[in-house]
C-alpha cells in the first residue's frame, strides 16, 4: 500500500509538472466510439481513481446493487452549460456532458479501500442525438481501458463481509445490455441514478446550483430514502426505493418490462400493477410455484422474493448484473412483504 | 415534370439497391460469444448477418437492436446456437428493432426465453428451430418464440420442443400470422395472448399439454384480446402431462387439450383436425381468477365454431380438469366441445355434442358446475373475420 501511494505521489508530482489534463470535448461531442478511455481525459491515475478538473464526484442515497461491487460516480459538464431540474425524472444533463461509473472489487469486502480492483469504467454520453453507451474494461496495469462494445466475463474473488470466500463471473454489459436498463422509452437511453431524489444527499444538489452547474433548486427538495439506513425512511419507504432503483429501470409502464404488468418505480400507486395480488403474465418458470408476485404476509410465497433469491438466468431477477444474491435487499423486502397487512387484497 | 437530379437519384438508388448493404459472416469456433454479439452491435440498417454450419457455445444472452437487419444461418439443423452454458440473460437471442428477418438457424437449450422480440414490428420468424433438448421439463424455459408488444409478426415454419410454457408465444401484439410451423412437448403448443388480429393457420401442435390457446388476462397495457382465426391445423395428440409452475396461467391447461378461448371476443375455429386430446378437444371459457383490473372484460363473445374434423376426445381428463372424472364415469368420456357457460354468443356447428358447464361466473368452476349437452347451432352466426394482411416486404424475405 505505502509503495502504492509513493509511486501515486511521484505521478501526480510527474502530472503537474505538464500542463493540467483537460476533459477531451472535441471527443465528447464527435460522432466516434473511442477505444481508449484515457482518450477523454476524464479520469487520471492508476485505473483512472482520480477525476480530472470538472469531473465532480458524486453519490446516490440508494444506489443499484451491481453484485456486490464498490462503485466511482463522476460527473461531467460542458463549461458554462447547466443541468435542468426534473422533479421525478432524471435530472436533464445537457448535451457534452458525461456520466462515469468505475466498477471494482477490494480483496476484503471488510477493507473496502484496501487493495481495490478496478474492473471497468461505464461512460454514458450526452451527444446531439442522444446518450451513448461505452464501456471499456481496465488492463491488469491500471494504464488504461479498452471498450468493449460486446462485453466480457471477468473472474472475480474477494472475501465476503462474512469473512468467507466469494468467486463470481463478472459480466461487462454489451451496449445492448446497457440499454436494457437505460431504456427511455422512446428508442433511445436515459438515465436512471441521477434523479434529483436520489442525489439529494450530502449537499451535492446544493453544491451543483452554487457551482452554477444546476438550473434551479426548488425550496422544497425531494429525497429517497437509503435503502439500508432506518433513519431515513420507514420500513416501507426504503423497500419501495430499493424496487425504484434496482427494478423499476425495467418495470415501469414504458420500460423494458412493461408487457409484466408489474411496474415498481417510486411512482406507481397501490394494486396490482405494485404486484401485490398480481399474478405473472410471462414470468415461465421464474415463477416457481408462487401464484403473485407480491402475496402479503408471505414473502416465502411471493414470485418477487423467489426470483431475487435465484442464480438461475431463467429465474433470477434483475435479468442483467446478478451473478450473486443481493441477501441484505431480499432481507429488506422479505421484512417488507412480510409486515403487509393479509387483507391488503383479496386474493382468491 | 422536372427531371430528377442526377445526385438525388443516386442517392435514391443507394437507399434501394441491396449492394449498398454488408453481409457480415461469422462461423462457429472458440469465443463465438463476443464475435456473434459484435457482428449483432456493428451491423447497419439493411445488413444480413450469415451464422455459418456448426455449434456455437454461447456464455450469455445475444441481443440484436439495429432495424432492418436480417440473421440468417445456414439452416435450423446446421447452424445451431447452444445455449446450454449459458450465465445471464433472460432469454438466449432479444430482438428489439423494427424490420429484423431471422432464419435458418437452431436455438437450443436457453436457460430463460429461447427469441424474444419486444416492440419489434414487422418481425419475420422463418425456418427456425427452438429446442430444449432434454424432453419436455419444468426447468426448461418458458416461451420458444416470444413476440410481444409488437404490429406485424409473422411466424412460419418454425419448430418449437420442449417450453414449460408456450412454444410459440405472441402476447400484446397486433396484427399476426402463425402458420406452417410445428409446436411439440410443451406445455401450450401456440398461445395468442392479449393480441388484436391473429391468423393461426396450418400448423401442427402434438404432444403438448395443450394445443392451441387464446388467452386474455387483465393487469396488462394491452387487453381485450379479440380477433383471431384458428384453421386449417392439426391439433391431436396433446398428451403430455402439464409440466408448468403452478402460478403460471398455463398451469392450469388441463393435459390433453387440443384448442382453449379464455375471455376473448370474435374468435373463428374451423377446418381444423382436432383429437386424440384426453380432456377435451375444445374447451371455450370465462377468466376464473378474481381480479380488480375495471377494464377487464373475462368473459368469451362472438365465438364460431365450424367445419372442424373431430377425433377422439376426453377419454382421460386431467387433474386440472374439474369435475372429469366424474363426467367420464357418466358418460363414458368428456364431450369434445366444453363450454363454462359463460359469455356471450357462443356458436357451435360442429357434428359433436358439446357440453356446458352451465356457470354463470367462471370463477365458479370449480363448486357451482352443472353440466349438461347443449346446441350452440341456434346462435346467431358472428360477422367473418377478414383474412390478416401483412405488409408485403415481410412475405418478401422469405421468398
Amino acid at each position: 500500500m505505502k509503495r502504492a501511494l509513493a509511486a501515486l505521489a511521484a505521478w501526480v508530482l510527474l502530472v503537474s509538472a505538464s500542463s493540467p489534463p483537460e476533459v477531451d470535448d472535441t471527443l465528447i461531442m464527435g460522432d466516434t466510439l473511442p477505444s481508449s478511455l484515457k482518450a477523454f481525459n476524464l479520469l487520471s491515475g492508476p485505473f483512472g481513481r482520480i477525476p480530472n478538473a470538472g469531473v465532480t464526484p458524486y453519490s446516490l442515497n440508494t444506489p443499484l446493487f451491481s453484485d456486490y461491487a464498490e462503485k466511482f460516480r463522476f460527473l461531467y459538464l460542458p463549461k458554462g452549460k447547466k443541468i435542468e431540474w426534473r422533479d421525478d425524472d432524471a435530472l436533464d444533463f445537457p448535451v457534452g456532458s458525461v456520466l462515469v461509473k468505475s466498477f471494482g472489487y477490494p480483496a476484503d469486502m471488510r477493507k473496502p479501500d484496501d487493495q481495490l480492483r478496478i474492473l471497468e469504467t461505464r461512460l454514458l454520453v450526452r451527444r446531439e442525438a442522444g446518450w451513448v453507451a461505452l464501456p471499456y474494461v481496465w488492463n491488469t496495469d491500471g494504464t488504461d481501458a479498452i471498450l468493449k462494445r460486446a462485453g466480457m466475463r471477468v473472474d472475480v474473488n474477494w472475501t465476503h463481509l462474512d469473512g468467507k470466500p466469494r468467486t463470481i463471473s463478472y459480466a461487462v454489459p454489451n451496449v445492448n445490455q446497457c440499454k436494457g436498463c437505460h431504456d427511455n422509452g422512446a428508442n433511445g437511453l436515459g438515465l436512471i441514478g441521477p434523479k434529483a431524489r436520489n442525489i439529494n444527499r450530502d449537499g451535492q444538489l446544493q453544491a451543483l446550483y452554487a457551482g452554477g452547474k444546476l438550473d434551479r433548486l426548488p425550496a422544497d427538495l425531494p429525497r429517497l430514502p437509503v435503502w439500508n439506513d432506518p433513519s431515513t425512511g420507514s420500513l416501507e419507504s426504503r423497500a419501495r426505493a430499493y424496487l425504484d432503483v434496482n427494478c423499476a429501470h425495467c418495470h415501469n409502464r414504458s420500460g423494458p418490462a412493461n408487457t409484466s404488468g408489474l411496474w415498481l418505480d417510486w411512482e406507481q400507486q397501490p394494486g396490482p400493477n405494485l404486484g401485490v395480488g398480481k399474478r405473472p403474465t410471462a414470468a415461465g418458470r421464474g415463477s416457481g410455484d408462487g401464484e403473485f408476485a407480491i402475496e402479503p404476509g408471505h414473502p416465502d410465497r411471493s414470485i418477487m422474493i423467489y426470483r431475487m433469491q435465484s442464480l438461475d438466468p431463467g429465474i433470477a431477477m434483475p435479468e442483467l448484473g446478478r451473478a450473486t444474491v443481493h441477501q441484505e435487499g431480499v432481507a429488506l423486502l422479505n421484512q417488507w412483504i412480510a409486515a403487509m397487512p393479509m387483507d391488503a387484497v383479496r386474493l382468491k | 415534370m422536372k427531371p430528377i437530379p442526377f445526385l438525388i437519384a443516386a442517392s435514391l438508388l443507394a437507399i434501394a439497391n441491396p449492394a449498398f448493404a454488408d453481409t457480415l459472416r461469422v462461423e462457429a469456433g472458440t469465443d463465438a460469444q463476443s464475435r456473434l454479439q459484435a457482428a449483432l452491435i456493428d451491423a447497419k440498417p439493411g445488413d444480413t448477418i450469415e451464422i455459418g454450419v456448426g455449434r456455437f457455445e454461447l456464455t450469455d444472452g445475444l441481443s440484436l437492436d439495429v432495424d432492418r437487419v436480417t440473421v440468417r444461418g445456414a439452416g435450423p439443423g446446421a447452424t445451431i446456437l447452444s445455449f446450454k452454458a449459458q450465465k445471464g440473460a433472460g432469454e438466449g437471442l432479444l430482438v428489439t428493432a423494427d424490420d429484423v428477418v431471422l432464419r435458418g438457424f437452431a436455438v437450443e437449450d436457453s436457460r430463460g426465453d429461447g427469441i424474444k422480440s419486444k416492440a419489434a414490428n414487422r418481425i419475420v420468424y422463418h425456418d427456425l428451430r427452438v429446442e430444449w433438448t432434454g424432453g419436455p421439463k419444468a426447468s426448461n424455459g418458458a416461451y420458444g418464440i416470444y413476440p410481444v408488444e409488437s404490429t406485424d409478426v409473422l411466424i412460419d415454419k418454425v419448430t418449437v420442443r420442449g417450453a414449460s410454457d408456450a412454444g410459440i408465444y405472441v402476447g400484446q401484439s397486433k396484427n399476426i400470422v402463425v402458420r406452417n410451423s410445428i409446436a411439440m412437448f410443451n406445455v401450450a403448443g401456440i398461445e395468442i395472448e392479449n393480441c388484436y388480429g391473429a391468423d393461426v393457420y396450418q400448423n401442427v401442435a402434438m404432444h403438448n399439454t395443450g394445443g392451441i390457446l387464446v388467452f386474455d388476462l387483465p393487469d396488462l397495457p394491452q387487453k381485450g384480446g379479440h380477433t383471431v382465426r384458428i384453421f386449417s391445423n392439426r391439433t391431436e395428440k396433446n398428451d403430455t402431462p402439464n409440466f408448468a409452475p403452478k402460478g403460471n396461467i398455463v398451469a392450469g391447461v388441463p393435459n390433453g387439450t387440443g384448442v382453449i378461448i379464455m375471455a376473448n371476443r370474435n374468435v373463428e375455429v374451423f377446418n381444423n383436425v382436432i383429437g386424440e386430446n384426453g380432456s377435451t378437444n375444445i374447451f371455450i371459457v370465462g377468466y376464473r381468477n378474481s381480479f380488480t383490473d375495471s377494464g377487464y372484460n373475462p368473459l368469451p363473445s362472438n365465438i364460431s365454431i365450424r367445419d372442424n374434423m373431430h377425433g377422439r376426445a376426453g377419454f382421460a381428463p386431467g387433474p386440472q380438469f374439474e369435475g372429469g372424472a366424474e363426467m367420464v364415469a357418466a358418460m363414458g368420456s368428456v364431450p369434445p366441445i366444453v363450454w363454462d357457460g359463460t359469455g356471450a354468443n357462443i356458436r357451435v356447428t360442429d357434428k359433436v355434442p358439446t357440453l356446458s358447464l352451465g356457470l354463470s361466473d367462471p370463477k365458479d368452476r370449480a363448486t357451482s358446475a352443472n353440466p349438461k349437452i347443449v346446441d350452440l347451432g341456434a346462435s346467431p352466426e358472428p360477422a367473418a373475420l377478414q383474412a390478416i394482411v401483412l405488409p408485403s416486404s415481410m412475405e418478401a424475405a422469405i421468398r
